[in-house]
């Protein structure tokens, strides 16, 4: 995949943020277990218009950040602390039922695995008309154009036949795009996607997050974009945070954080996938060690057992999140720029 | 629920291309390559499609067939009145209590002279409405609380699971006698609730814990994220997709049925008008006789084993198909 160059989409400067999320703590607590903070005081804004990418490696607690915001972790179990303010709301604090009415309405979701997203024993049609029934207070019957003309804007061929097919009768791309449907027939103002192109082949993975890209162009939907694919995220995402054990290490308009990463991890993830133009034969460096080996944030950056370039106060301090002019940074030792 | 094989996905994606081919050029074939059925088919019908070929689900279906036709006609079709004492004249105590085969008799009579045949044949309804709503109401009860148990989840679940899990302790025959010992008139309808209390268990056991699986599955967190009310998450998109082990388990509970029901006939808790003939009640009869005429256990007790060996053979086919599991 490679970063075409198109102008930011970023909403004006000074605009204010559709999501703005602060401080937001996920600990999941299990009977004879230390507890374990999954998502460790996570802030980022989100934009009209705008698409946010939140990378990280498996297990960095991007889809614990979803869920949370959407209310959808386990009921017990988990303690969710911070606040996730939409158009003035306190998302985290609203009771169930009223987060219910804006799921689906307000904000939508789409997942990694469109087959087992999809209820296996209710036609495709049925599943969308569900959610117009649900919001709009449609009929069944007064639905069923709208959720023919969905799937026709998400690309899905032959849509009237398509509206009887079952899950299983599409194919995985159509899969994702009917869920797309789904997600987009109330036309939320925010769409929070989670990794949703993992699970396609990589010709379908090109055609999703163009499709994406298209409908949030035309209808100034937010995306939140969470992959762990910085391909995507090039080719995606107007601004990106960059997810390490919880935290974000790092945040920065999309160009200027491939242009000079400066936290060893960002500029690491950015030497481990092979590159079109990584002529001259560069070799693809991939990250040593695994998060089983990171230290606690607590008393020091998790990350400096990876690093390759720790100083003495990484594994003695709690490193800050520090913002400057549209980036932040976390880290003692940034990778110098070479521009 | 069932998955296609990596064999039949392979041979339905070749149709599903042929049939994309066929269509000529044209959107549908944009991603034809990663088609995995041919649409039309739906997931009951890729069952069907294996049971067709299983012998040991034709067998088994094959006797059922043949036990509920026979069921629905045997009044037309017994030679006799099965409650009628026809051959009462030669019934002698001492010397001979149970008349043997004679013309118009093919099996002979019981020991107050009834056409032994026309007894097995007319006995095959009492069975099948034992059995089938032996079934129903266990599956009713069984639901019920299989789907506030997975549903509500938290202390809902609790109370019901312990209920349940003392009802299993008990073992099922015992629990069964115990509740058809209660009523003070034993019928057809004690039986029929004696042992349609001991499938309730079994059934919300089964449903709830397809409930707890579904509850965690992707399709409902992807419900719940589009706004989908509980109730709707619940009956349609957990209860739906739980049912399959539940219709399996019905077969393999209507065989259980009819042997508890001939349990409770052979030990007298069951209906007591023996003018409407049943086979555990005859077997009972049969004892007093068993060293001179064993014939009159041996029939109805082999008529209990065919059809409870047929619901059997067609449970454990239907299980196998349609679990994702087992297939080959
Ligand atoms: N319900 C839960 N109970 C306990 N721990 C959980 C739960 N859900 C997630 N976690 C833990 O939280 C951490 C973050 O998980 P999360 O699913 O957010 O990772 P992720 O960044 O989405 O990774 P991936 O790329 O694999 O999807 C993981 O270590 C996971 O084990
Ligand atoms: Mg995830």
């Amino acid at each position: 995949m490679t970063a075409t160059a198109t102008t930011p989409r970023t909403g004006r400067p000074g605009q204010e943020p559709l999501l703005s999320v602060r401080d937001l703590r996920v600990t999941f607590r299990r009977q004879g277990e230390e507890p374990f903070t999954a998502v460790d005081g996570v802030s980022f804004d989100v934009r009209p218009g705008q698409t946010v990418g939140l990378v990280g490696e498996s297990g960095c607690g991007k889809s614990v950040t979803s869920l949370a915001i959407m209310g959808l972790l386990p009921a017990r179990g988990n303690t969710v602390e911070g606040t996730a303010t939409y158009d003035g709301t306190d998302l985290l604090g609203l009771p169930p039922d009223q987060m219910r009415d804006r799921r689906g309405r307000d904000i939508a979701m789409i997942f990694q695995d469109p087959l087992s997203s999809l209820n296996p024993v209710i036609p495709i049609g049925l599943q969308v008309t569900e959610v117009l029934e649900r919001h709009r207070g449609m009929r069944r019957r007064a639905a069923r154009p709208l959720a023919r003309d969905l799937l026709d804007r998400v690309g899905i061929p032959d849509p009237d036949r398509r509206l009887t097919d079952y899950p299983h009768q599409l194919s995985g791309g159509m899969r994702q795009r009917a869920l797309i449907a789904m997600a987009l027939a109330c036309e939320p103002r925010l769409l929070i996607a989670d990794e949703p192109t993992t699970a396609l082949d990589v010709t379908i993975q090109a055609q999703i997050l163009r499709l994406l890209k298209e409908l949030v162009e035309e209808t100034g939907t937010a995306l939140v974009m969470i992959t762990h694919d910085l391909g995507v995220v090039a080719g995606l995402c107007d601004e990106v945070n960059v997810l390490y054990g919880g935290r974000i290490v790092e945040r920065g308009e999309r160009h200027e954080l491939f242009a000079a990463p400066r936290h060893p991890y960002t500029s690491g993830l950015l030497a481990s996938i092979p590159r079109l133009d990584g002529a001259r034969g560069a070799p693809l460096t991939p990250i040593p060690g695994s998060v089983a080996d990171n230290l606690p944030w607590e008393s020091a950056c998790a990350f400096a057992p990876r690093c390759s370039q720790p100083v003495q106060r990484c594994t003695a301090e709690t490193p800050r999140l520090e913002e400057s002019a549209g980036r932040a940074l976390r880290c003692f030792n940034p990778v110098e720029v070479t521009r | 629920m069932s998955l296609p094989t990596p064999a039949n996905r392979r041979k339905e994606r070749v149709d599903a291309l042929a049939a994309t081919a066929a269509t000529g050029p044209g959107g549908a074939l944009l991603e034809a390559g990663s088609v995995d059925e041919k649409p039309g088919v739906s997931l009951i019908a890729s069952a069907w499609r294996r049971l067709r070929r299983d012998p040991v689900f034709l067998l088994g279906a094959a006797i059922t067939l043949v036990f509920v036709v026979l069921a629905l006609v045997s009044p037309l079709i017994a030679p006799h009145d099965p409650g009628a004492n026809l051959l009462i004249d030669k019934v002698r105590p001492q010397t001979n209590p149970v008349p043997g085969p004679e013309p118009g008799f093919p099996l002979g009579a019981d020991d107050v002279g009834r056409d032994l045949l026309s007894r097995l044949l007319v006995g095959s309804q009492q069975t099948l409405v034992v059995g089938v709503f032996a079934t129903l109401f266990g599956l009713t009860g069984g639901l019920t609380l299989g789907i506030l148990a997975g549903a509500f989840g938290g202390w809902v679940d609790s109370l019901v699971m312990r209920v349940v899990d003392v009802l299993l302790s008990i073992p099922s025959l015992l629990l069964a006698f115990s509740i058809a010992a209660i009523a003070s008139r034993p019928s057809q309808l004690t039986v029929i609730i004696a042992v349609a209390a001991v499938q309730v268990p079994v059934f919300a056991r089964l449903l709830r814990g397809s409930m707890l699986a579904q509850r965690h599955s992707d399709h409902v967190l992807a419900a719940r994220a589009l706004g989908v009310t509980r109730r709707a998450v619940v009956f349609r998109h957990m209860v739906p997709n739980s049912l399959a082990p539940v219709i399996v388990q019905s077969t393999l509970v209507l065989a259980v049925s009819i042997i508890d029901a001939a349990a409770l006939s052979f030990l007298g808790l069951g209906n007591p008008n023996d003018r409407q003939p049943e086979w555990g009640q005859m077997l009972g009869r049969a004892q007093t006789y068993i060293y001179d005429s064993p014939h009159l256990a041996v029939y109805p007790a082999l008529c209990i084993i065919v059809v409870a060996l047929g619901f059997t053979l067609m449970g454990e086919s239907l299980r196998e198909a349609l679990d994702p599991k087992s297939r080959r």
